[in-house]
């Protein structure tokens, strides 16, 4: 628990106007205050001081308002090579003018939305920040895709941040797909001016029978970007869900990525690298929870660390007693590069059915110094071979992003940050 | 799948076989904890007043705490007013060896298996046997004098050796490290002093036999052992306790003391009454045990098996604080019917080149939940650090739970810190084939599980392994498919 004060300072968020959501706000508000944000030696917070980090970075805690945008603006944020459909976000705002809708796609702004039971599956009562964006987000989209349809290019969730009256932003979004439908989706962020911004998102994923949903993450936002963000996702029977989490740059990011599975047959993976440098602080937290026999999770997260950066990986997963012949993998590896450097990993099994196969396995090493020795013996020089050696090791992760342009994005940036790009 | 239940309901239905207990005569503090108790504790073992006032510090600033919820474990609220802190069998002189010792006592040990008359004659193990709060009976005191080696129960080394005592008395575990092991500060009967001088090698393993027969009492004791520079010794606990429907409480304290080249291996064998099958009574064993690997080149190893107790919370750690030091922790822990067990370690690198090595093997059948806590952490200037962890459970029944809960704090970018775990029940490809070779499932079974756990059997010392392969059997053979 933490101090009174401290809620205080979120307090002009807590007075949100009115919408189609009273009832969840409400409920979202009196979560939020009864758990307090998050105290120094909670558990779920240990290594990542957000409290702190907020009180020290935000001074303005309003929301944000929409800040100008521009078509120009738009097109050259856009990763290069993307091909697909755009939907923009202006401060958490969806504009329908500036995006490219997708056909055969229900798309809105959520706050238009009515009957929407938002909260349902980011239970506010999981983590304050779930709940103070129940109780006063700003806007967001509501996506749907109706049954039985593909949507073979994939749907760039493109925002743009900055402090304009105010520095908290809070999207929220609703993403729901029908029965044997196929969709993939690209999260990409910018952050304009030269204020911190603190971004708290919330994603909320309801998948049908048989859907197969990607989820891609970019965050290089740089160093005026705090972010926590709760995404979480319901799968049913044969269904497939696949999310891949970048991470670059930032201030302090903490992502939570929750996967429940309900239905059997079906398959969860989770990849993320961190490649942290300067101040960087990401903490990645991971959950699946096996409700249900016969369903599989993979899990893999590499991070490579270098001067004072810090990164958390606290992977966890659960198999309830129902969720007999469930195979559940996990791994996490890390390099550190610098003496500053820190990583705190807490791989996590929570197992409560007998007939299963769940292992974890976490690493925390350097570069295999022979394989160094042969690349220079080859003539690299030691620079060259480093980097090479550490896309070899990150680039697993990249393999499994399955949209070619994002893919070939991602593994341009990670190679020059590596120093592997020649 | 009924073969198999009717297999564990076999093994759940199997009684605890040191559940009984001794009328004897009992000199006993008053129920209930308050300065008053332990001045008369105190007073009872006629200690010095600097151990009164440390006594008392700690008391007080156990008041001030408040009891951990973290471990991943239930049982209801302990009621500290309600217990008894001092429960000693009455004897009108100190005895001075064996003979003196009053028969009933001994023939309690003889009962559980640990007689010590042949245990003197025979296997050359000396024993400090502790009864309730305090220590019974030590041998081959003699032998060990004469190595300089010092082992006697707790309240003599305070009389005789107060000055190395004091030195080290709360030096690894201070008082005010944790709930318990303030608690232990406070109320602490007796346990056993050990000190192995410098260059001197023991030449038999250490032993303490722990019994809580008294009813409602908490047994709160003490372990300190001592290794000077170049030293070795091995020490074994083993631990029983009478089946009674009310739970007790059993908050030990363990300090490991190693200087430079010293090797201390401690190994436990726990079988503390584990509660009837519904669940009803049992020990709650919550035990801090440290040790320091204060000195270059040092080494402390840990082995525990643990079998019995209704709540466990357990983790013995090692603190790397010499340059090459090395610590290491082989565990097994088994949960059958209400029991739950977290337990695990710490292993804390502060020196350069520290080495460290966790094999941790759980079982878990009936309703049991057996979780692995453990933690390793690589300080700044721990370079060249060293971590292996691996940690495997095995299920047996599907009411039961196995969790794992590894914290891996990394600083220093020269370290290697690897962990591994897996979970699973054992395969049925596995019986397929030893029952295509003639072995019936419940051997096969046998088989495999002490396949399982002998990586971690194969670090006890030999009288010992024979024991803890004792009870694997007893709660394993024929107890799970």
């Amino acid at each position: 628990m933490s101090t009174l004060t401290k809620q205080d300072t979120f307090s002009p968020l807590l007075e949100a106007a009115t919408d189609n959501f009273n009832e969840q706000r409400t409920l979202g508000k009196e979560s939020f205050l009864s758990q307090g944000l998050p105290a120094v030696k909670e558990e779920e917070y240990k290594f990542t001081q957000i409290s702190r980090k907020l009180e020290k970075e935000i001074s303005d805690f309003q929301s944000a308002k929409p800040i100008e945008l521009t078509k120009e603006l738009v097109d050259q944020s856009i990763y290069e090579g993307f091909e697909g459909n755009v939907l923009v976000f202006n401060n958490g705002y969806f504009i329908s003018e500036l995006s490219d809708l997708p056909e055969g796609v229900e798309i809105s702004s959520i706050s238009k939305k009515e009957d929407l039971n938002i909260g349902s599956i980011a239970k506010p009562e999981k983590d304050a920040f779930a709940a103070l964006n129940l109780a006063s987000f700003q806007d967001g989209a509501f996506i749907s895709v109706p049954k039985k349809t593909q949507i073979t290019a994939p749907i760039l969730l493109l925002s743009f941040f900055k402090a304009n009256s105010g520095q908290v932003v809070q999207p929220r979004i609703w993403i729901e797909s029908g029965d044997f439908a196929e969709v993939t989706f690209i999260e990409q962020s910018v952050l304009l001016g030269e204020e911190t911004v603190f971004a708290n998102k919330v994603v909320e994923i309801k998948g049908g029978l048989n859907t197969k949903i990607n989820y891609y993450r970019l965050q290089n936002e740089g160093r005026l970007f705090i972010e926590v963000s709760n995404i979480e996702t319901d799968i049913h029977q044969d269904s497939q869900f696949s999310a891949v989490t970048i991470s670059l740059s930032g201030n302090m990011v903490r992502n939570n990525l929750n996967l429940n599975i309900l239905g059997s047959n079906s398959v969860g993976n989770m990849y993320g690298i961190y490649l942290l440098n300067g101040k960087t602080h990401v903490d990645n937290h991971t959950n699946v929870d096996h409700t249900v026999p016969h369903a599989e999770s993979n899990e893999l997260y590499k991070g490579i660390l270098t001067d004072h950066s810090r990164g958390v990986f606290n992977g966890k997963i659960f198999v309830r007693q129902d969720a007999q012949k469930t195979n559940a993998f996990q791994q996490n590896n890390n390099i550190l590069l610098s003496e500053n450097a820190v990583i705190n990993t807490k791989p996590q099994l929570e197992i409560w059915a007998d007939d299963v196969k769940c292992s974890h396995g976490c690493t925390t090493g350097q570069l295999d110094e022979e394989a160094l020795f042969y690349l220079q013996a080859r003539g690299i020089d030691k620079m060259q071979a480093k980097g090479l050696l550490l896309y070899a090791f990150a680039g697993e992760v990249l393999e499994h992003i399955e949209t070619e342009s994002f893919q070939a994005y991602c593994t341009n940036l990670v190679q020059e940050r590596l120093g592997s790009k020649f | 799948m009924s073969k198999d239940n009717e297999i564990l309901e076999e093994f759940t239905s199997k009684e605890y076989e040191h559940g009984w207990s001794v009328n004897y005569e009992a000199d006993e503090a008053a129920v209930g904890l308050n300065e008053d108790i332990i001045k008369w504790i105190s007073a009872k073992k006629e200690e010095p007043s600097w151990l009164l006032e440390w006594r008392l510090k700690a008391f007080r600033t156990w008041q001030e705490m408040a009891e951990p919820d973290w471990a991943n474990v239930t049982y209801p609220k302990i009621d500290f007013d309600k217990l008894r802190y001092y429960s000693a069998p009455k004897q009108s002189n100190k005895p001075k060896n064996l003979n003196e010792v009053d028969p009933e006592l001994l023939a309690i040990y003889e009962r559980l298996g640990i007689s010590l008359n042949e245990q003197k004659r025979l296997q050359g193990i000396a024993v400090d046997a502790v009864l309730d709060s305090v220590s019974v009976a030590t041998t081959f005191k003699g032998t060990l004098s004469k190595l300089g080696i010092i082992f006697c129960s707790f309240s003599e080394a305070v009389k005789e050796h107060p000055e190395l005592v004091k030195k080290y008395l709360g030096s690894v575990v201070p008082m005010t490290d944790n709930y318990y092991a303030a608690l232990n500060s406070a109320v602490f009967s007796d346990g056993s002093f050990c000190y192995i001088p410098k260059g001197v090698r023991c030449p038999m393993e250490l032993s303490t036999y722990f019994r809580i027969n008294a009813a409602n009492t908490g047994q709160f004791e003490r372990t300190l052992i001592v290794a000077e520079e170049e030293s070795y010794v091995s020490y074994l606990e083993g631990c029983t306790a009478p089946q009674r429907d009310e739970n007790q409480l059993h908050a030990a304290v363990v300090e490991i003391y190693a200087a430079a080249h010293a090797e201390v291996k401690y190994s436990t064998v726990q079988n503390w009454f584990p509660g009837d099958k519904n669940g009803k009574g049992g020990i709650y064993n919550f035990v801090t045990k440290r040790g320091i690997c204060a000195g270059d080149h040092s080494k402390i190893s840990w082995t525990q098996v643990e079998t019995g107790s209704a709540v466990t919370w357990k983790y013995p750690s090692c603190i790397l604080k010499g340059d090459y030091s090395i610590g290491e922790f082989y565990s097994v822990a088994v949960t059958n019917n209400y029991q739950q067990a977290d337990t695990g370690t710490k292993m804390i690198h502060i020196g350069k080149n520290t080495k460290s090595r966790i094999v941790s093997k759980g079982i878990s059948a009936g309703k049991s939940q057996n979780s692995y806590r453990g933690q390793v952490q690589v300080m700044k200037r721990a370079d060249n650090a060293r971590n292996f962890s691996q940690c495997d459970s095995l299920l047996m029944g599907d009411r039961c739970g196995a969790h794992t809960f590894p914290y891996i704090d990394i600083n220093n970018p020269s370290a290697k810190v690897e962990h591994e775990a897996t979970t699973s029940k054992i395969g049925e490809d596995q019986i397929f084939y030893c029952n295509q070779r003639g072995i019936a499932t419940e051997d096969a079974v046998a088989l495999i599980v002490n396949g399982y756990a002998k990586e971690v059997l194969n670090q006890l010392p030999m009288e010992f392994a024979v024991e803890a392969q004792k009870l694997l059997a007893l709660t394993l053979e024929g107890s799970v498919g």
